[in-house]
């Protein structure tokens, strides 16, 4: 419950952003622990792989994780994320191996031990060294190998590891299936975004490009950056590496040190490109040229390996769209792809149990792929929509954990195309003000730390003037989105260009705002008319996301002029913005699946006839076990009832080697009052408790009127006892207690003769106040009247006027 | 004369029944449910308790309506306390809620904890054992017994808070935290489920209790050590490294109830709640009656 657990266990605020950025920066995977059983089942061999030539050779730090078995295996490569190393993957690389995979994790040249510098996916050095390292399964014999040099091999990664993974098929044939996760499909739409255009195909969250540059991600790209231009690789010790053993000011060169504090570990033309585009805001051709070598954008219909896409619903750097477009790539090359969209992302970390079925999900996609086992090849996964801004910390307040199926991606290679249906907007032409240096700004999402914004803050913030807005009606039942709204809008500008930002709010019947996913869609726009009265129409889809609309919520959508995620114009300028077609509003992408917990009314009768076919055999068996304890009691020695009490040879003997009663044998006749006598611990009291069926004798048998006694034995109804104290409720008046003792008998009330028996109490009015108020005396006079009730054939006394 | 007809003779001694126990003794007739709950009803605790379960509810609406200050709204996280107030039902929820974590434990530990060894401490039990009461029927009646009081207490709770919080917030809608309304007819049929899952989810406490009852002659013993257990199982599931060793705890889903809110409801938490339940009752009842029906009485 795992999860699920909400305000119950609410995560801590106050964890700091680099705590939480800093893992997912790593992998949005690595979480979990592995069965430490089976841990030293999986050995471990580290090496220094070369790779590269002549000023780019590098030495990469690997470490190969074998299973437990004799036979050749699969290989799995797996690629960490930005700012992570070999160690980041090193327990989903554990896990692999424990399922049989010859598993090879490595640190990419500039992160961790290994050498070299960042070329963010380049072909010429990354995704190469991919390759080196894919030599270096070719050459081991305890790995699959396809043909001479080509080992059988699947490559996974998130993020930075994720894009390696569709590099490294594109260029590699060797590698037979991958599964990236949260990554790119292209660097500059995912930096430079731009949602403008005619939607590109009919799959769910197809986001379209405008031309030219887009408007720039800020902070996502400067904490991207800053990560890798540490010089020492990582962001902690940036931060503390002002203080510590630096080298002295005279050894080092100025330059040197200008490369190493500005561009850390990124190649020359990596950090030109990231500094160009930051000092700017405009991408430049050379920045793009630099960009789109790491993308597997151009290059997707080289990719003959199945895919297997996994992308986060949270994750406001790569997303839906970014994997929609490489599925749309990979497909049309007639590749088998499947999807799987979960509940995290960049923003929030996927929760223990998510994660733990994703890393299923990819062994379970190496499977069929690897190692040729049955399953499916397409398909569509999606968290189940809810009414929740964002998963992670409040979407743990009802434990979402459920999961659409469908059977493919809609739109993809064949498949019926994704249904949309159009919602109606209203709302008149308003204008848009940008401000002077573009603050004060909207406030949307703080990169990586999107489920911890919604915690702390709650909801986003609009600033008054920079936004325009058009709603629905209240909805009539609830909608599902699953997917990239688009909208058409009529803008005009008096300066022909505009940033704007489009976002569809979930508004609450009580005015209380959700945006789905923390998500904006920027647009740059450029050649606008500048006449408001004909503006010109523009085509702008809106982020991907899941999120239920509930039945009498409505749909706002909110076109704004800043968000403090992005760089928006300097210049202050004012735009208007107004419906295309209000009739045609916003159109919904809507996917039907099944989920999983489908089945879920009819297990609950499984549990209930499970529960009755239980209790059925429970009482068969206690009719059974019944009739075979009548048999018993209904046993009787010849001549029993002119034998009340018999003992015959019984023993006492306690665990401990105490023997209370040793050999006791007696009889007592019809009408015989028969006294036991002896010191403290003869057993006198433990020979009475045997008869009462409190304790059982170790040996020997004894029997009431020639009835076995013993626990529960009907024969002991005849049998009035007072022994060792009186157990009378003391809240309860002596009256009550003897009508109460009566009443549990179970026998009719005339059998108690309970006037007799007040008579032999002699209580008189002092019978009918509570027991504990009676002296010591006055208790034992109604416990022996409780024994005498129903007059007993048979009467057992154990110091009966002790104390009196 | 053969013995067959000796034996004849004495089953037919006047009075007598061919089990030797005295004419008008029926087992299954001893210590009924109905007098098991009058002894109970006897006792101050019980009443006692119910009186606190009525209780409760009145004491958090006065809380609710002196202590609400604007200060309070600083939280925007978001939680079931936030709408506590919207409507009766949602009140309702609120205290099932609060209640849930240590309050329900509490009394199920007690009225489960307490059958067996009170007796025991009293020096009742050995009377009601040579009744005789067979061992078996004993613990049963006395199961039956706290089940029916414990999940007295907890209907008591919730139709005191139905009520008075109805009149205090008015009757309404389930407003959940996620800005959803249920329709009044619609949130009573979901807290019928919310009621039957935690019924089912303390039972395990309850029968742990029950367990610790028919070992100890204390009955403190029995309710503090169970409640411990729990308590030890709920601060071990805050270490978030035991991960997923963590779903097979007594404690856990202790609140999956709250999935009930959802539309459409997911049931995938509850269903292993209740199964695992059930399983971990069973359990420690199964445990219980074994240790009871091989124990030497000596109190």
């Amino acid at each position: 419950m795992r999860r699920s657990r909400g305000p119950v266990r609410p995560r801590s605020g106050a964890r700091g952003a680099l705590a939480v950025l800093l893992p997912l920066l790593v992998s949005g995977l690595v979480v979990g622990t592995a069965p430490a059983a089976a841990a030293d089942e999986v050995r471990t061999e580290e090496a220094r792989v070369p790779a590269g030539s002549g000023a780019d050779a590098v030495e990469l730090d690997t470490t190969l994780h074998l299973p437990a078995t004799d036979r050749p295996a699969p290989a799995v490569v797996l690629a960490h994320g930005f700012g992570g190393s070999k160690e980041s993957v090193a327990d989903d690389a554990q896990a692999l191996a424990e399922r049989g995979y010859v598993v090879l994790t490595f640190s990419a040249r500039g992160f961790g031990e290994s050498t070299g510098l960042i070329g963010l996916d380049d072909p010429r050095y990354e995704v190469a060294d991919l390759s080196a390292l894919i030599d270096v399964l070719a050459e081991r014999d305890d790995v699959v190998q396809d043909a001479d040099g080509d080992p059988r091999v699947g490559v996974a990664g998130a993020s930075y590891g994720g894009a390696l993974a569709l590099l490294g098929a594109a260029y590699d044939d060797r590698i037979d299936a991958i599964a990236p996760q949260i990554t790119w499909h292209s660097l500059t739409s995912a930096l430079f975004p731009s949602q403008l255009g005619e939607v590109p195909g009919g799959t769910p969250a197809a986001t379209p490009q405008g031309d030219g540059s887009g408007v720039y991600k800020r902070l996502w790209s400067g904490l991207f950056f800053g990560l890798g231009a540490a010089p020492s690789g990582g962001l902690l010790d940036l931060l503390g590496g002002a203080g510590g053993d630096g080298p002295a000011p005279a050894d080092v060169d100025v330059e040197d040190v200008t490369q190493a504090l500005t561009c850390g570990r990124f190649r020359p033309e990596v950090c030109a490109a990231y500094e160009s585009a930051a000092a700017t805001g405009v991408l430049t051709p050379e920045a793009a040229a630099v960009l789109d070598r790491g993308s597997p954008a151009g290059v997707l219909d080289r990719i003959t390996a199945p895919t297997l896409l996994v992308q986060g619903t949270q994750d406001s750097l790569f997303g839906l769209g970014q994997a929609d477009a490489n599925a749309r790539g990979i497909a049309a090359n007639g590749t088998p792809v499947k999807v799987v969209w979960y509940a995290g992302g960049h923003d929030a970390p996927a929760s223990d149990r998510l994660a733990g079925e994703l890393r299923a999900q990819v062994a379970d996609w190496f499977d069929v792929h690897l190692r040729g086992r049955d399953g499916g090849t397409a398909g569509f996964e999606f968290p189940a929509p809810t009414g929740l801004g964002t998963a992670g910390t409040v979407g743990r307040v009802q434990g979402s954990s459920r999961t659409v199926t469908a059977d493919a991606y809609p739109g993809l290679d064949g498949a019926e195309p994704v249904r949309r249906t159009s919602f109606a907007l209203g709302g008149a032409l308003q204008p848009v003000a940008n401000p002077a240096g573009g603050t004060p700004a909207a406030l949307t999402t703080v990169p990586g730390l999107g489920a911890l914004t919604a915690a702390l803050g709650g909801s986003t913030l609009e600033i008054p003037g920079q936004s325009a807005r058009f709603e629905t009606a209240p909805l009539d039942s609830a909608v599902e989105v699953v997917g990239a709204p688009s909208v058409a809008l009529d803008v005009s500008s008096a300066g022909g260009s505009a940033t704007l930002f489009a976002k569809l709010y979930d508004v609450g019947p009580d005015g209380s705002t959700t945006l789905p996913a923390r998500l904006v869609a920027p647009v740059r726009l450029t050649g606008l008319s500048a006449d408001p009265a004909a503006p010109t129409r523009v085509e702008v889809t809106l982020p991907a996301f899941v999120h239920r609309f509930e039945a009498g919520h409505v749909m706002r959508l909110v076109v704004s002029s800043t968000d403090q995620g992005f760089a928006v114009p300097v210049e202050p300028a004012v735009h208007s913005v107004a419906l295309a077609d209000p009739a045609a509003g916003v159109s919904v992408p809507r996917v039907e699946g099944r989920t999983e917990a489908a089945g879920g009314a009819g297990r609950w009768w499984v549990l209930l006839g499970a529960l009755a076919a239980l209790g059925l055999l429970g009482w068969g068996a206690a009719v059974l076990l019944a009739r075979r304890r009548d048999r018993r009691v209904n046993a009787v020695e010849p001549g029993g009832e002119d034998v009340p009490l018999r003992f015959e040879g019984v023993t006492k003997a306690y665990g401990d080697g105490f023997v209370a009663v040793r050999d006791l044998s007696f009889e007592v006749r019809r009408g015989q009052v028969l006294g036991l006598l002896g010191p403290n611990g003869a057993g006198k009291t433990t020979s009475l408790r045997m008869l009462m069926g409190l304790i059982r004798p170790t040996e020997g048998r004894i029997s009431v009127f020639g009835h076995a006694a013993g626990p529960g034995a009907p024969v002991l109804s005849r049998l009035g006892s007072f022994v060792e104290g009186t157990g009378l409720l003391p809240h309860l008046s002596g009256r009550e207690n003897l009508r109460l003792y009566w009443a549990a008998t179970g026998r009719p009330a005339e059998d108690a003769h309970m006037e007799e028996a007040i008579e032999v109490a002699g209580l008189g009015a002092a019978l009918d106040r509570p027991v504990r108020r009676y002296s010591q005396g006055m208790r034992q006079r109604v416990a022996i009247a409780q024994a005498m009730l129903g007059l007993p054939d048979l009467l057992v006394l154990d110091e009966p006027t002790n104390g009196a | 004369m053969s013995t067959d007809d000796r034996a004849e003779m004495a089953i037919s001694a006047p009075g007598v029944q061919a089990s030797g126990a005295v004419q008008g003794y029926r087992p299954s007739r001893t210590l009924r449910l109905t007098v098991e709950l009058r002894r109970q009803f006897a006792r101050r605790r019980t009443l006692g308790v119910l009186a606190l379960m009525a209780a409760l509810p009145l004491l958090l609406i006065a809380a609710l309506q002196l202590g609400a200050s604007e200060n309070a709204r600083g939280n925007d996280r978001i939680n079931l306390v936030d709408v506590a107030t919207a409507s009766g039902l949602n009140f309702t929820l609120f205290v099932l809620f609060a209640t849930t974590g240590f309050f329900l434990v509490v009394v199920f530990a007690l009225f489960f904890g307490d059958t067996v060894a009170s007796e025991a401490q009293w020096g009742a039990l050995r009377y009601t054992l040579a009744t005789p009461v067979p061992r078996m029927r004993l613990l049963r009646q006395k199961w039956l017994a706290a089940l029916v009081l414990s999940v007295g207490a907890l209907l008591t709770l919730t139709a005191v808070a139905v009520v008075a919080g109805s009149i205090a917030f008015g009757f309404g809608a389930v407003e959940t935290p996620i800005g959803v309304t249920l329709a009044q007819g619609e949130g009573f049929v979901r807290l019928a489920g919310m009621l039957g899952y935690l019924a089912v989810h303390l039972l395990v406490v309850g029968t742990l209790a029950f367990w610790f009852s028919t070992i100890t002659d204390a009955p403190l013993a029995a309710v503090g050590g169970a409640v411990f257990t729990m308590f030890v199982f709920a601060i071990l599931d805050q270490v978030e490294q035991l991960g997923s060793l963590r779903d097979w705890f007594p404690t856990a889903g202790e609140f999956a109830w709250v999935d009930l809110l959802q539309t459409p409801v997911q049931d995938g938490d509850l269903f292993r709640g209740v199964v695992q339940s059930l399983v971990y009752a069973a359990l420690f009842t199964a445990l219980g009656f074994r240790a009871f029906a091989r124990r030497d009485v000596t109190s």
